[in-house]
């Protein structure tokens, strides 16, 4: 099995959302779901002195979907079955045997199942895997106007960029195992960081 | 542990907050679709039809980012199913391969297209202007009511009370272009029935095309992004490619990649910490509005002081630095370096203790920013045009060039001019609009003044061009693909009340996809085709050195009863008796056949018509590598001298002199030969901050492309239309993030979320432009429509859009 990942190079993001759009477009997905989403972290100080101000102030963009856990939470406690692992390492909801228990979406740390009223069930980023299949790459991925957005093998992933896969205001990798690789901004603080804060909650 | 990113994914919450942040501009939204049939959703067409084979046909997003993007159409049973974007070549940047990438708003074309706001059909206006109520009519009854009434306003009042508005919602196009004004097809139309009141200026860049053309010579110049890849030193004065120019060819992304190949530091200069920023500079230096000039004084003060200065170059190629180089009719201590010791006029020496207190930077670092932009060579200085967009904005716009000549910046790979990049571009002969017999041209800003005082409007007080002074004021408007008759001119309360006014201007076209803030102020609506609907060439796509252009074919027919530009100007010209003259019995098609193969001479190297229609997109790059404006000057300035009166770079210009002297000006308001730091009627020092303290500043928002694309649900949802609230200001008026706020001053209210954010500096606010007006019964805004806040006092050269300069107070909404 080749499992397959994104690398995500917050460096060059500037969370332009155009990954999150391409794929509500591709997907045709109402308004309010998003299988990717761009986070906005920032943090950082002013202090007046004399009429003018200093500040250390940062901001950056992490762009996320879904992660294909080698330890998806949302799988593990599943009843129904619905939510599985293939054997290509997509981790993906089965419509049709879903029943919307939303158990899933409570137990994935990064948002990925997202309930669908109107159908009854879950549904998340299933990686494209009928794109890729054909040997196209997930629609958000070849989206990216900054080229921060990579898809491939983890393994070569992991081989090529390193394998950091947290930051703030990501969960810890240690609770799914994500296939995910970040390159961090150069303002990047680690998972857990409470010196800045999620800067666009509702938009994610 | 397990959870802790559990709290910002709360659905529930961020739904609730979205759907009721939109159900006012959605009770606004319902006057109009009262009178029109309800549209057919793309999501239940696509399920109930017997799915044939998809096509992919090659379009375009020809909107006003500065960008010009290809889309890929998938269309199946005459649907747009989804939308791609250019998937040629193999993306190296290396190679100057590059794909043109869509961004997040071409990307969402589709929603523009099948957009419940899309206009079907003519309509006339039933109710009062602005009330958003109409009947709808048949296409003859508009074209009959049109021509009718051009023909009696030309009767009683001539050819200069028709007036062009400013829209750029389809610039992109070739058939379709709606800006310039006089490159449209209805100048076109007009210039074959006695022509029309022109404008000069635009509202992206009034002040700076002014004002630096005093110092350059004609529309300034700056080295591309590209050329980055050659410097040590990038310092972005107001200037956000992230935000202004995501896409295309990518100049942010041109830039990200060559930065990383010279690994050059970054300053961004800006109120904002912008999404250029965002990890990506070396140094955020936050300044008030309004106050660029203080600082560059400031960092001339301290480059002279230390002899930092390029002096060799400021003798050689300009104009005015110091007393050696002063035209002979200036006055004694007239130069820019007394100015900056201390030994002009105002008798102050412009140090960094000055300027930190107009600046809000403090001391040690405005010496320190000198210190590294006079030492770093080659060091490359850019403007964007936020900051031009002000009071003070042509002078401003010239001292932020200063610090390209002291430092002797000009004309050298890595370096720059201190205007705004530029690109190479691929020559494109353009439908011919034939000559406009009216020769008087107003400011682009000041067509309100013109509807109720035009005859008192005159050169020297109001900038009128080609005459002394208006003979008629405006009595018919054609808008077209534009929303500055309300949305994007300033102070919308006042425009309001001037086209209250059915006796002052009298008939106002508008011509558009979407029942806009705008199309709400017409007498007769007139719905156009979408770039999807028609074939097209989009030209200028800019991106550094690699430009391109792109035939934009037809994916879709015609939606309801929607006509192209080039159908409706034929129809009406044919009423005017003109048709065969506008037409040339020509057809769209057999024009762009026409036109390619007229730009086939002038470039042979070009492929056939038919090869474009079928690639989509032709890519170009630049023979000499990357642009360096006024290379051939600095190579030798005697041969190849600039526009300038003098052929110099001229800091100090007597022909501004010669204006500051007999131009009539409002009290305040300063015209300058040398570019020094002038304070605003609305700015940090006003008296008026006693009961409007924070400045307010605008910004190019993702959501939008100025205010297209302002109607399309899933961008709103995306990028929310917020008002940025540094935390101190936030604390001391008890606000909290996410809580909704009026915005207010002398003008007029706008309410809308908080976003807190130490992304934006103390004492200052931001709003993103462009969001669509959504007034309750009082004139209160619910949808962030900056423009409700902004001024129509124009600027003082260039009678430019000042809005960037603003005063507000701002209080948490009271929840009940």
């Amino acid at each position: 099995m080749t499992q397959y990942g994104f690398y995500i190079d917050s460096s060059k993001c500037t969370g332009c959302k155009t990954c999150q759009l391409s794929c509500k477009d591709f997907k045709n997905l109402d308004v309010d779901r998003n299988y990717r989403r761009v986070y906005e972290y920032a943090g950082g100080n002013w202090v007046e002195d004399n009429g003018t101000y200093r500040q250390d102030v940062f901001a950056y963009y992490t762009s996320i979907a879904c992660n294909h856990c080698d330890e998806p939470a949302c799988a593990k406690v599943c009843p129904s079955g619905a939510m599985h692992k293939r054997e290509n390492g997509f981790v993906i909801v089965d419509e049709s045997v879903c029943i919307g228990c939303k158990h899933c979406a409570n137990a994935c740390p990064y948002g990925a199942p997202q309930y669908n009223a109107e159908k009854g069930h879950m549904t998340k980023c299933d990686g494209c895997f009928e794109r890729v299949a054909q040997g196209s790459e997930p629609i958000c991925v070849g989206s990216c106007p900054l080229r921060a957005l990579e898809f491939g093998p983890i393994a070569e992933l992991r081989a090529k960029y390193g394998t950091n896969a947290d930051c703030a205001p990501l969960p810890s990798s240690a609770l799914t195992k994500p296939n995910i690789v970040i390159k961090a901004n150069r303002h990047a603080r680690p998972t857990g960081d409470t010196s800045g804060h999620l800067a666009n909650p509702k938009e994610v | 542990m397990k959870n802790v990113f559990k709290p910002i994914l709360n659905k529930s919450v961020s739904r609730r907050g979205f759907i009721k942040s939109t159900s006012i501009a959605g009770g606004v939204a319902a006057v109009t679709s009262a009178v029109s049939l309800p549209f057919t959703s793309f999501k239940s067409k696509a399920n109930d039809s017997v799915a044939s084979e998809e096509k992919v046909v090659w379009s375009a997003c020809t909107v006003n980012c500065g960008s010009r993007c290809p889309l890929r159409m998938h269309v199946q049973d005459g649907e747009i199913k989804w939308v791609d974007t250019d998937n040629t070549g193999n993306d190296d940047y290396e190679n100057k391969d590059v794909q043109v990438r869509a961004c997040l708003r071409g990307r969402s074309m589709r929603r523009r297209v099948y957009n419940p706001d899309r206009l079907k059909y003519p309509l006339r206006r039933v109710g009062k202007r602005g009330e958003g109520k109409f009947k709808r009519i048949s296409w003859d009854e508009a074209y009959d009511e049109i021509a009718n009434s051009i023909t009696s306003i030309r009767k009683d009042y001539g050819n200069e009370a028709f007036y062009l508005n400013y829209g750029t919602g389809t610039l992109g196009g070739t058939v379709t272009r709606s800006w310039p004004p006089g490159k449209t097809l209805l100048a076109r139309l007009m210039n074959l029935n006695g022509g029309y009141l022109n404008h000069y200026g635009d509202y992206s860049t009034a002040q700076i095309a002014k004002g630096l053309a005093y110092t350059y010579g004609g529309w300034a110049n700056g080295n591309s992004f590209s050329d980055t890849e050659n410097t040590k030193l990038i310092v972005q004065f107001g200037n956000n490619p992230a935000e202004t120019r995501m896409s295309g060819g990518g100049l942010i992304h041109h830039l990200i990649e060559s930065k990383e190949k010279s690994n050059a530091k970054m300053i961004v200069i800006d109120p904002r910490y912008t999404d250029t920023a965002a990890g990506r500079e070396d140094q955020w230096v936050p300044i008030k509005p309004g106050t660029d000039a203080a600082l560059v004084s400031a960092i001339a003060h301290v480059m002279i002081s230390e002899d930092l200065v390029d002096q060799q170059f400021l003798d050689t190629y300009c104009v005015g630095y110091d007393e050696s180089t002063l035209p002979k009719s200036a006055p004694a201590n007239s130069d820019y370096k007394s100015h900056i010791l201390g030994k002009g006029d105002d008798k102050t020496p412009k140090t960094p203790e000055w300027a930190s207190s107009i600046t809000g930077i403090p001391a040690d670092l405005i010496i320190k920013l000198a210190r590294e932009i006079g030492l770093t060579k080659p060091c490359a200085i850019y403007q964007g045009w936020g900051l031009q967009r002000s009071q003070n904005g042509e002078i401003a716009s010239r001292a932020i060039a200063m610090l390209s000549l002291l430092t002797g910046n000009l004309g050298i790979h890595g370096g720059g001019s201190g205007a705004r990049e530029s690109d190479y571009n691929i020559p494109f002969v353009r439908f011919p609009t034939l000559e406009n017999p009216v020769k008087t041209s107003i400011s682009m800003f000041l067509w309100t003044d013109a509807i109720v005082r035009g005859p008192e409007m005159t050169a020297t007080r109001d900038g009128v061009r080609g005459k002394d002074k208006l003979d008629v004021p405006i009595k018919f408007i054609w808008n077209y693909a534009g929303n500055c008759l309300i949305n994007q001119h300033s102070d919308i309360n006042r425009t309001h009340d001037i086209l209250q006014d059915e006796n002052a201007c009298e008939m106002i076209v508008v011509i558009d996809n979407h029942m806009t803030s705008s199309a709400k102020y017409a007498d007769i609506v007139l719905p156009d085709l979408t770039t999807s609907e028609q074939a097209d060439f989009c030209m200028d796509g800019k991106a550094a050195n690699m430009p391109y252009f792109i035939y934009a074919d037809q994916a879709i027919e015609p939606q309801f009863e929607s006509r192209s530009i080039y159908q409706i100007c034929s129809d009406i010209a044919k009423r005017l008796g003109t048709e065969q003259q506008f037409t040339e019995g020509r057809t769209q098609e057999q024009w762009l056949r026409h036109l390619y193969a007229q730009t086939l001479e002038l470039d042979p190297s070009l492929p056939d018509f038919e090869t474009v229609r079928k690639q989509g997109i032709v890519k170009r790059s630049d023979p000499n590598g990357h642009y360096v404006a006024y290379q051939a000057f600095r190579s030798d300035p005697v041969n190849n001298p600039l526009t300038t009166p003098s052929g110099k770079v001229e800091i100090y210009s007597e022909d501004l002199a010669h204006i500051a002297d007999t131009w009539e000006l409002d009290e305040g308001d300063v015209i300058h030969p040398l570019p020094i730091y002038v304070s605003t009627s609305e700015g940090w020092d006003s008296p008026l901050r006693n009961q409007y303290p924070l400045q307010l500043t605008g910004f190019h928002y993702k959501a939008r492309c100025h205010s297209t694309y302002g109607n399309v649900d899933v961008l709103k949802q995306a990028a929310q239309q917020e008002m940025w609230i540094n935390p101190i200001d936030a604390k001391n008026r008890g606000i909290e993030h996410g809580e909704r706020i009026r915005i207010f001053n002398q003008r007029g209210e706008v309410r809308i979320h908080a976003k807190v954010t130490p992304r934006i500096m103390p004492g200052v606010v931001a709003l993103g432009e462009g969001a669509w007006y959504a007034p309750d019964g009082n004139k209160v805004d619910h949808n962030g429509s900056i423009n409700v806040l902004t001024s129509q006092r124009p600027s003082p050269l260039a009678k430019g859009n000042p809005q960037h300069t603003n005063l507000v107070e701002v209080q948490r909404v009271a929840t009940a």
